[in-house]
């Protein structure tokens, strides 16, 4: 056998070996799929850490105001709907759930209609400032709302639109158009510049380009960011309960409102609580796969 | 992408442009009229300098304001960062449970501001909340309602409750993003588990990483309704961040002027911070392409 051979022959069961060890890996990987591993526990762990306050308060929603007082019962003793039906009975807290949609829905079509041909220029176009207009944006969608509550209400005092939906939904603009634009220029950028120019020697108009072509190719950036409007205009509190006073008022202010009121009505808090995280918890499975995009302003 | 230089687009951002100019620009230019003025009431207002600037800059609250949302923002980012890392690693990369755990993981950042306040404020009250119940009756002293060191756990865990899936999310992003080769060739190579770790799964999850750790930053640094409704601020002022006092200042006090300038300030610190975060966003951007172009 000359050295080469020998070469050869290594070189040839280093080869098996390597399958080999691909099979292993494989088999593993297999055997790892069926049977428990330890390390699973980890995020057992921690869904049960953040979903031990959830059903904390549920818990309470079903409880009577007694129960609830007369110490910590894991289940309740004599579960009871009471807590709802105040809800469901009182237009002062059901029209709460009310008022929020409506200026959430508002504030999502608003931001989603500007947004669109916004991303599409920043995803398209070079232009006179366009980076400057981009970083600015994201300025906004960072700025505390806490700076803005007090000229807010003094500047929607001034045009008289206190205490209406619109005018929530123009202030939450203020986050959620940044947000939109900066999702759906991820989304848009995905989609390849060929596309459109195809469509241009074809012979279709910009509009016709735009609505029949380019739009169901980013569906889902749409669908996305529309999620993320909803949800931040949602889940936001200060700005909405600064420029409210009654008809508008979201369900979360008129929650803080029991809390602070004398005789706390702790089943129905907890009731109320309990149905403004239904929206949040129905939508999410939609877009389980993009959460991560768009937490991350559509950049992952 | 290639980009094409066309000024026309601008007819396309004009809508953004003025909606987020209504709602941003005139009411930060009413701030910016606030913190230079005086005022003795009557809506008349003289011209005070940069007398406000220098009583912020100076004046004891702020600074600890300042500190203390430092410090809280600090402590979130070394408890959030890792334990998202960890779950993150755990998680399964394929089958049913994947979908199972993104939602479950995603509920809490789903949940009203202030009813995660009011959650953890009912959670954690020693006399019908399941923690508080639970913390006593193991003999532990704990009322986040008098004890400044109960309030601020109180509020820590009530946050990395409230984010950490966040920063779950991304890495998991990141992580689902390297390829089966990658793991492959470490396991030929022989390498430990940290290895793998330390030279592919961290680098892989760099970017992504990145973008929690600022957002997660930021979004503590403006942190107001959760700890409102928890402590208010208190007990005293143990828990009162940034945000807290501004509106303490501007519409518990009505001291405009003082608040004017307080948000001005702020709002540099926010905008330093962002022109960070916009570098490493963008950059992000643009490796995309280069790693396949998966959107």
């Amino acid at each position: 056998m000359t050295a080469t051979d020998v070469r050869l022959a290594d070189e040839g069961s280093a080869n098996t070996d390597l399958v080999r060890s691909e099979d292993a890996l494989k088999a593993r990987a297999r055997q790892k799929a069926g049977g428990f591993k330890p390390k699973a526990l980890i995020p057992i762990l921690y869904i049960i850490f953040l979903l031990l306050p959830i059903y904390w308060l549920v818990n309470m929603s079903f409880k009577t105001n007694q129960e609830i007082l007369s110490g910590a019962t894991l289940i309740p003793n004599d579960p009871t709907l009471r807590n709802y039906q105040v809800i469901f009975n009182d237009p002062s807290w059901y029209m709460g759930y009310v008022d929020s949609l409506i200026y959430v829905l508002m504030n999502m079509v608003i931001s989603v209609a500007v947004a669109l041909p916004a991303a599409y220029a920043f995803s398209r176009y070079k232009f006179l400032g366009d980076k400057h207009l981009f970083f600015w944006l994201l300025t906004n969608r960072m700025a505390p709302p806490a700076v803005f509550a007090l000229p807010f209400f003094q500047l929607y005092s001034a045009f008289g639109l206190i205490d209406t939906h619109i005018a929530v939904a123009l202030a939450h603009c203020l986050f959620n158009v940044p947000l939109a634009v900066w999702i759906l220029e991820g989304f848009m950028s995905g989609v390849p510049k060929e596309i459109d120019e195809t469509a241009y020697i074809d012979g279709y108009s910009f509009p016709k380009f735009f609505f029949k072509i380019f739009t169901p190719l980013i569906a889902s950036g749409i669908g996305v960011a529309a999620f993320f409007c909803f949800m931040f205009s949602w889940v936001e509190l200060l700005l909405a309960r600064t420029l409210t006073v009654t008809d508008a008022k979201p369900i979360s202010a008129i929650m803080t409102r029991t809390v602070s009121a004398s005789g706390l009505d702790w089943g129905v808090l907890a009731a109320a609580g309990a149905l403004t995280i239904i929206p949040g918890a129905i939508v999410i499975w939609f877009v389980r796969n993009y959460i991560a995009k768009g937490f991350a302003l559509g950049r992952v | 992408m290639e980009k094409t230089w066309n000024n026309k687009a601008w007819f396309f951002v004009t809508p953004v442009l003025v909606l987020v100019a209504i709602s941003a620009v005139i009411p930060l230019m009413t701030v910016v009229n606030y913190a230079f003025q005086d005022t003795f009431g009557n809506n008349a207002f003289f011209w005070a300098g940069t007398s406000w600037f220098e009583e912020v800059l100076t004046s004891e609250r702020f600074h600890s304001a300042l500190v203390r949302n430092l410090i809280f923002s600090g402590i979130i980012l070394a408890i959030e960062v890792p334990l998202g890392i960890l779950v993150a690693l755990a998680m399964p990369r394929k089958g049913f449970w994947v979908p199972v755990c993104l939602v479950l993981m995603a509920l809490p950042l789903l949940i009203p501001w202030n009813v995660v306040g009011t959650i953890w404020q009912v959670f954690a009250r020693t006399d019908i909340g399941l923690l508080g119940a639970t913390v006593s009756g193991l003999g532990i002293d704990y009322n986040y309602v008098q004890n400044p060191l109960d309030a601020w756990i109180t509020v820590v865990v009530m946050d990395v409750w409230h984010w950490t899936s966040l920063v779950v999310l991304l890495c998991y992003a990141g992580l689902v993003s390297i390829p089966d080769a990658y793991y492959q060739a470490a396991k030929i190579d022989g390498a430990s588990r940290w290895a793998v770790f330390r030279y592919i799964q961290l680098p892989k999850m760099g970017r992504v990483l990145l973008i929690a750790v600022l957002l997660r930053f930021m979004d503590s640094f403006m942190i107001y309704t959760e700890p409102f409704v928890v402590t208010g601020g208190g007990p005293g002022n143990s828990t009162t961040f940034l945000s807290i006092d501004l509106v303490k200042l501007a519409i518990g006090q009505f001291n405009l002027g003082e608040a004017a300038a307080m948000s001005l300030i702020y709002f540099l610190i926010i905008l330093t911070l962002s022109y960070v975060f916009y570098t490493v966003m963008t950059n992000v951007g643009v490796e995309k392409p280069q790693k396949g172009g998966d959107a």
